[in-house]
């Protein structure tokens, strides 16, 4: 299969590129050199959900499956299946096209050794749709230091995707390059108490932007135009402590910054409390809000090289209001096999002061609903 | 500015830092010790509890938004062994 | 602000992440509290305690000199230790008659929770309650679980940090050295 050719080939060029075997054996040397409490390989679990998304005209629903299990003492493996079953009748589709339904397929599957005190993973995935095929490979390595207290942690991805469309009878025409670096240290402050500190930086070359969506010069509609390359940052700050016996607040706060000048803050404030042995509740407050990409117009009165009329890369906001509940069984079975069931509720609103909607020349709004049920339990 | 080798040049200067402090000054002891560390494996401490649910939630955030990245990864808990 | 980003500059910059992380890793040793001082050195009397037991009443640990003791510290938030005590249950009914003593010390903050634990894995030797810390802080071992070895006098002979399988056997040869002197 293409993926697989392609998936070998890389990882062993980028093998060679970067010594990764001097980075196994550094890791393998620290972990035989400490005597502190190690990293530990993620639980066996298996995990089925159903998740919806409904919003703005667009309902995405679908299953989605995980599993993971370990091999032995070393190594953990992970799969997953995931499918969105997207109705498509959003604000863009209604005035320049008209409604349709695609189902996208994505795959995952994963590998984690211990090795030492750290952890290395190795993945790819997949995702499929009739117009867009998504892949990457990822690899991961986090370290637990300082008496494990600490924990440090390196990531890439590698993504390559293939951009079509399916009002043409040649579907693929362009693709898109993607490399992710990501580091990240996570700090135990004190028995209730913890921070991280993650930082990401995300470049793409390629076709950017969206063969269907046109953009707005002059009154006139043509197609967008975009740059073939985007580098973005993103920085992101947490905490989590426990204020109150049995009571946790988690604080979040991203910064992101990109080439095509869009900016955006994001703060996220959640609550957990567990009520009873049986029952946990989590309610969660998010609010985005972000700048205009330098060349976004609704209706660009100059004529620029660049323009693009994708609300996405519009001045907006948006507010996330949402609460979790997790139920745990009391029965001896359910223990035994560490069942819960988990429902979630968010109710999100965009505003896009930028952007008019054409039905009424009013600046767009919408409100979406998330709901997901999960069913976890290990095996 | 290169950014990426801004965040290298960042992440080695404060590996090189941790080390220049290492040779310095004698190393700091770890202040939780592992027999101190019940409340960090604790459902409610923990960053993520259904993975595949928050992995759909940030698919959204990053198809409904123009911002994405730097979305966390593991660490605390039991550190058992 | 929007050339094309180089190429070749990314994969360098990887590589540079990749020391780092390597860089990172050598320095792991400065941070992980390797060679601090502990109360429990091989040869030594280790740190004296009396706790509550779950056979009934106190248990004094200078008391049971004479006796080959085996000491285990876990919590039922621990992973590891859960599947170790298992095999310390079978060590106490196959040593107990030899003049072995197996102590569980658990550091759970309920005490209560600690023994549904023990009763549910139906431990057969003495769990004591640590809930203070008093014990952990003052033995001061850097890693959970950890089991140390005493001899008849008393003194500490063989100090494990953590658990991996097969380490009871290890456990077991140990016993019988000490068993036999």
């Amino acid at each position: 299969m293409g993926l697989w050719r392609w998936l070998s080939n890389s990882l062993s060029r980028w093998r060679e590129r970067a010594g990764v075997r001097g980075l196994f054996s550094g890791l393998a040397a620290a972990g035989a050199a400490t005597v502190a409490p190690a990293a530990v390989l993620p639980d066996d679990k298996a995990e089925a959900m159903f998740h919806v998304y409904d919003g703005g005209g667009v309902k995405a629903d679908g299953p989605a499956f995980l599993v993971r299990k370990k091999l032995g003492e070393r190594v953990s493996l992970s799969a997953g299946y995931y499918i969105d079953a997207v109705s498509n009748a959003s604000i863009d589709v209604v005035t320049t096209a008209s409604p349709f339904k695609e189902k996208r397929t994505a795959w995952d599957f994963g590998a984690d050794w211990l090795v030492g005190n750290s952890v290395l993973t190795l993945s790819g995935s997949t995702s499929r749709e009739p117009d867009y095929e998504a892949n990457a490979v990822n690899a991961d390595v986090a370290a637990d230091v300082f008496g494990g207290m600490t924990t440090l942690s390196l990531g890439f991805t590698r993504g390559s995707d293939r951009v079509g469309r399916t009002d043409r009878r040649e579907v693929f025409f362009d693709d898109v390059r993607r490399w992710q670096y990501r580091a990240g240290v996570t700090q135990i402050l004190s028995p209730r108490w913890l921070m991280s500190l993650n930082a990401e930086a995300i470049s793409e070359d390629g076709y950017l932007g969206s063969p269907y969506r046109a953009a707005r010069v002059f009154g006139a509609f043509v197609p967008e135009r975009l740059p073939r390359t985007r580098t973005g940052r993103a920085v992101k700050l947490r905490s989590l402590a426990e204020v109150l016996p049995d009571t946790a607040l988690r604080i979040e706060a991203r910064a992101y910054w990109d080439t095509w000048d869009v900016r955006g803050r994001t703060i996220e404030i959640a609550g957990t409390r567990k009520f009873g042995p049986q029952w946990l509740l989590d309610v969660s407050l998010r609010s985005h809000k972000q700048t205009a990409a330098l060349f976004y117009a609704d209706n660009a009165q100059v004529d620029t090289v660049f323009v693009t009329r994708n609300r996405q890369l519009s001045a907006f906001n948006s507010l996330g209001l949402g609460a979790k509940l997790t139920w745990k069984p009391a029965a001896a079975w359910a223990e035994r096999y560490g069942v819960q069931v988990t429902g979630v509720f968010e109710r999100k609103r965009f505003r896009f002061p930028e952007f008019i909607d054409l039905r009424n020349q009013r600046p767009y709004a919408y409100d979406a609903n998330v709901m997901q049920v999960v069913l976890a339990g290990r095996f | 500015m290169r950014p990426e080798r801004g965040l290298v040049g960042t992440s080695l200067a404060l590996v090189l830092a941790l080390l220049g402090s290492g040779c310095a000054i004698k190393p700091i002891e770890p202040w939780v010790k592992p027999y101190e560390r019940e409340r960090l494996t604790d459902p409610v401490m923990q960053w993520s509890r259904a993975s595949l649910a928050d992995r759909h939630r940030e698919h959204i955030h990053s198809v409904r938004e123009g911002a994405r990245g730097a979305v966390g990864v593991q660490g605390g808990g039991c550190g058992c062994n | 602000m929007m050339s094309t980003p180089d190429l070749d500059p990314a994969r360098r910059t990887f590589a540079g992440t990749v020391a780092a992380g390597l860089t990172a890793s050598l320095v792991a040793p400065w941070f992980a509290g390797v060679a601090h001082a502990t109360s429990v050195k091989p040869k030594a009397l280790p740190p004296d305690f009396t706790l509550p037991s779950s056979l009934g009443g106190n248990l004094r640990l200078a008391e049971q000199r004479g006796q080959v003791v085996l000491v285990n510290f876990w919590a039922t938030w621990c992973g590891p230790c859960l599947i170790e005590l298992p095999h310390l249950n079978r060590l106490h009914d196959k040593y107990r008659s030899a003049g072995v003593l197996l102590l569980g010390v658990s550091v759970d903050n309920d005490a209560k929770a600690a023994a549904a634990m023990a009763k549910k894995l139906d431990l057969r030797f003495a769990t004591l309650f640590d809930t203070a810390k008093t014990v952990s802080r003052a033995w001061d071992l850097d890693a959970m679980p950890s089991t140390v070895l005493l001899d008849r006098d008393g003194r500490v002979r063989h100090i494990h940090l953590g658990y991996r399988d097969g380490l009871e056997k290890t456990y077991e040869a140990q016993l019988r050295e000490l068993v036999k002197e």
